[in-house]
């Protein structure tokens, strides 16, 4: 391997070890109740977002889904103000006021989780061509589950893209599941079939692999960033927790122990952490312990927000709305 | 002076705001003929840039233009006809509407919604004349029904010019109202301010849209027993609740009247928030359509089940039954 060949190995087991470790630390979380509503573990997912954002420049955009931890972390938010935002906290990347499922950060192109399955992808594609249009152009990716693939708007959303050429990457994380139910009984013909039937290029990538996944989406960027609008992966991953936290304490019956075995063989920390040098392997493992000391440490230290704060931002124009009580 | 029509206020609106803002843009169904004709000329004087013919993907467009506004754009949608705002509902209310709050003020989402002919349009039956402002009102949507030219004019460039979402209802039957002025005077008007269009010291007409022009008209009828101050929000979201208390604390009674269902509509708003603020010298009283109303196709039966001037005059006389 050449010296940046090795960086970008590192660079992606970072951040896939960024995001399980992340994932660990809020699964303690929300067992202490500091987390409050639960989350939704990306847990052997990892490989996708850190694959499709290295290919990604940091003023490329994304979009994430209620699975979102990955995304956000990915495309390079802080940590500690991710850990924050989980929390509640003010120092929070929403300040507090999107948590979990809406986490967002502009300054780094992450125009939010979206907690509606299949919303985004219309979201992104709106940002891209607006970009384009004010000149000043970047490729949006845009992430969903395969449960989102039979939601009508975002197969609108891949007709408008492919009509009007616009830079979006769609990166269908296809799991396997959408909550309970197997995809091979929610999807009809093919998942990347629908991205065919728009004339979008479409291939199915391993989804456990970041190299990979990175090695799609470069190609996928390199013909948005040539004019050749959107392209489709489907990218083969494995769930390799709960749906949500709350089956934690409802067990819900879908998947049998010997089928769990089976999705965790391949884990995507392993395979990317195989092509590194056991000391740098090491090394790196030790870094991500401090930033994510460092994380829970600043979340749990940071306050609150103020609940009379609680409408703040309703309004971009600063109208005020009546308060729920009084004249 | 040159005559104005409502119609041709939102497309004169619309180019002016185009011109003065590049990031304004224009999408929706037939938008580049202009089959509603708000839109007409501006394809060809601001090119396919800035006039998107869509295909039929109202949710599709509508979360594409969230994007677009989030990006630094403008768009302004033209809504065929209102029941696509029930199609694209949840991407106005729960993603256009609630980004700046959920991202913590991280960005602003500057998307102008046009529904022009929305309420009844004459003969159009039971899925093209609805008027669900009362629905974006209650959600905290911002919400516009202008009632004259003039007014059509300054709130669209408000509402284009807003960092928020805005809905636009221009009722059907307000498109064709014609107004004498100088066109020089077409300005902005701010959202959130109601208008006094005849100022009484009886009675207070509260009246959405359209109908203030049959509030003015019942009002001229009785002006020989009655005196009617008719009071136009103009905005129902956010609504002029200072401007109106001041009308009805002059006049010390209310009436309303208002193109949406009774049950959860704006009148029951506007009668419980006065209620509140004033001392009322007679039962407040409202005239709208009935409960969970569905617009039937015969002539006859579709103006059975919008609000009326007859309807209105009596609510009147009631209220002014017991004068002090
Ligand atoms: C439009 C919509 N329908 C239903 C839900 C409830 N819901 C949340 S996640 C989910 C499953 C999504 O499955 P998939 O898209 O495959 O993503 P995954 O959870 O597997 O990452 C459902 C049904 C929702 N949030 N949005």
């Amino acid at each position: 391997m050449t010296a940046s060949t090795v960086d970008i190995a590192v660079s992606l087991y970072r951040t896939v070890r960024l995001i399980r470790r992340f994932e660990e630390r809020a699964l303690e979380l929300v067992r202490s109740g500091d987390i409050v509503g639960g989350i939704h573990p990306c847990i052997g997912q990892e490989a996708v977002p850190a694959g499709v954002c290295a290919a990604l420049g940091q003023d490329d955009l994304v979009t994430g889904t209620h699975r979102g931890h990955g995304h956000v972390l990915a495309k390079g938010a802080d940590p500690a103000r991710m850990m924050a935002e989980l929390t509640g906290r003010v120092t929070g990347l929403n300040k507090g006021r999107g948590g979990s499922m809406h986490a967002a950060d502009f300054g780094v192109g992450v125009l939010g989780a979206n907690a509606i399955v299949g919303a985004a992808g219309a979201i992104a594609t709106g940002a891209a061509w607006a970009r384009q249009r004010l000149g000043t152009p970047v490729v949006a990716a845009t992430f969903f589950g395969d449960g989102a693939v039979n939601e009508g708007m975002l197969l609108e959303t891949f007709n408008l893209a492919a009509l009007w050429r616009v830079p979006v990457v769609f990166v269908c994380e296809n799991n396997g599941w959408a909550t309970t139910m197997r995809v091979d009984d929610a999807v009809a013909g093919s998942i990347t079939g629908r991205a065919e039937a728009f004339g979008i290029p479409a291939s199915t990538v391993d989804g456990q692999d970041a190299a990979a996944v990175l090695a799609a989406t470069r190609e996928a960027v390199a013909r948005a960033r040539a004019g050749g609008g959107p392209s489709f992966l489907e990218c083969r991953t494995q769930r390799f927790e709960a749906h949500h936290t709350f089956e934690h304490a409802v067990r819900l019956r879908y998947r049998t122990d010997e089928e769990l075995a089976l999705i965790r063989a391949r884990d995507p920390l392993d395979i990317q952490g195989a092509r590194l040098d056991a000391a740098v392997r090491a090394d790196v493992d030790s870094e991500i312990e401090d930033v994510l000391g460092h994380a829970v440490e600043f979340a749990l230290a940071s306050e609150f927000p103020d609940p009379l704060t609680a409408l703040d931002h309703l309004y971009a124009s600063g109208l005020r709305p009546r308060p729920g009580s009084g004249v | 002076m040159p005559k104005l029509s409502y119609q041709k206020a939102l497309n004169r609106a619309l180019a002016d705001a185009m011109t003065a803002d590049e990031t304004v843009f224009v999408l929706g169904e037939d938008v580049r003929v202009a089959a509603s004709n708000v839109t007409a000329g501006l394809h060809k004087r601001f090119g396919d840039d800035r006039v998107l013919d869509t295909p039929l993907s109202e949710q599709g467009f509508t979360s594409f233009a969230t994007g677009a506004a989030i990006a630094g754009m403008r768009p302004v949608i033209e809504f065929q006809i209102p029941a696509l705002l029930f199609l694209s509902f949840e991407q106005i209310t729960n993603h256009a509407h609630k980004f700046s709050l959920m991202t913590g003020g991280q960005c602003t989402v500057p998307v102008t919604y046009v529904v022009p002919g929305s309420g009844s349009r004459t003969g159009w039956a039971g899925q093209h004349s609805d008027h669900p402002y009362s629905l974006f009102a209650h959600v905290g949507v911002k919400t516009v029904v202008p009632a004259t030219p003039a007014d059509a004019y300054g709130l669209l460039r408000s509402a284009i010019a807003d960092p928020d979402p805005v809905v636009v209802f221009a009722p059907s039957a307000a498109l064709g109202v014609r107004e004498d002025l100088d066109f020089g005077t077409l300005a902005p008007v701010s959202l959130g301010s109601g208008r006094i269009h005849r100022h009484g010291t009886d009675v207070t007409v509260v009246a959405v849209g359209h109908h203030v022009h049959d509030a003015v008209a019942v009002a001229d009828d009785l002006a020989d027993s009655v005196s009617v101050e008719v009071f136009d929000p103009r905005t129902l979201y956010p609504f002029d609740w200072d401007g109106l208390t001041e009308s009805v604390s002059r006049t010390g009674r209310l009436v309303v009247i208002d193109d949406s269902n009774r049950m959860c509509g704006l009148a029951g708003e506007v009668i419980a928030t006065i209620s509140e603020r004033v001392r009322l010298a007679a039962p407040p009283a409202r005239v709208t359509r009935p409960d969970g109303a569905v617009l039937p196709f015969s002539l006859e039966l579709d103006r059975s089940v919008q609000p009326s001037r007859a309807q209105l005059a009596d609510a009147v006389a009631i209220a002014v039954k017991e004068r002090p």
